[in-house]
């Protein structure tokens, strides 16, 4: 599944289209924590986490996450829109807690393998 | 063999701009064609070394180098050093303040992951003058 075809479910509400939606979605990451994140982020993956400032957005950049996902109802603060159209990352959010919204990208993307 | 040499300098507390310079590089990098794999190591390497001096040691200088064979990042601080650098590389290990673990860090992954991202890595540090670190990637 590409980033513009999970934009497409319209199971999330979008926040910023960025650049590559053509790209294939490898794997939801769920974490909270950017030290971790850092780490950890597979590439390609949609990022789901409540951490809705700028720096999940630096993080998911140099991590080469395909999107970000904010859950929970977590809207971005102003400098993190910025920095989402600085860096050209999809964001997205839902209302849905972090496990639903991954399990929901994952049954899409083991849907596609079946 | 040409070596390309890019400078930064980090603004102490300043969390809205952590993170530019290693962006910078990155998207550099990718642009003289270096492997996703590569720019990768030095993106997170770079970037979590830059955080450190963001939330630890009032900022500092990061000189990047870039040859054919390898990346080398040297980042120079006059921040208060590290007194224990052993503990300091334990993962979960972290003094940062209760201000920035609410923003996502001092999950005490800093150092480890730069260790992890980088194929060579050494500390020198000094009580009360600062801290040089100097990571490479090999291309």
């Amino acid at each position: 599944m590409t980033i513009r075809e999970l934009i497409d479910t319209g199971e999330f509400e979008t926040i910023h289209v960025g650049e590559r939606t053509d790209r294939s979605i490898t794997k939801p990451f769920c974490c909270d924590l950017l030290s971790i994140a850092m780490g950890k982020a597979p590439e390609g993956c949609a990022w789901v986490t409540v951490m809705g400032n700028m720096n999940t957005l630096a993080v998911a950049s140099l991590t080469d996450a395909a999107c970000v996902i904010l859950a929970e109802g977590v809207a971005p603060d102003e400098a993190a829109k910025q920095k989402a159209i600085e860096q050209n990352i999809t964001v997205m959010k839902t209302g849905l807690p972090i496990f639903e919204a991954a399990l929901l990208i994952e049954k899409r993307l083991s849907h596609e393998d079946a | 063999m040409d070596v390309i040499t890019f400078h930064y300098t980090i603004s102490p507390d300043d969390f809205t701009r952590a993170g530019e310079a290693s962006s910078d590089v990155k998207s550099k990098l990718k642009k003289m064609g270096v492997t996703p794999e590569a720019v990768r190591k030095v993106a997170i390497a770079m970037y979590e070394g830059e955080i450190n001096m963001v939330i630890h040691a009032k900022g500092g200088e990061i000189t990047v180098h870039i040859s054919t064979e390898r990346i080398e990042m040297v980042l120079e601080d006059v921040g208060p050093g590290i007194p224990d650098i052993d503990l300091a590389m334990q993962a979960g290990y972290s003094t940062a303040p209760d201000a920035v673990r609410s923003l996502g860090f001092g999950a005490g992954m800093g150092l480890p992951n730069m260790k992890k991202y980088s194929d060579e890595m050494e500390i020198h540090t000094v009580i009360g003058e600062g801290t040089t670190i100097r990571m490479v990637v090999n291309l």
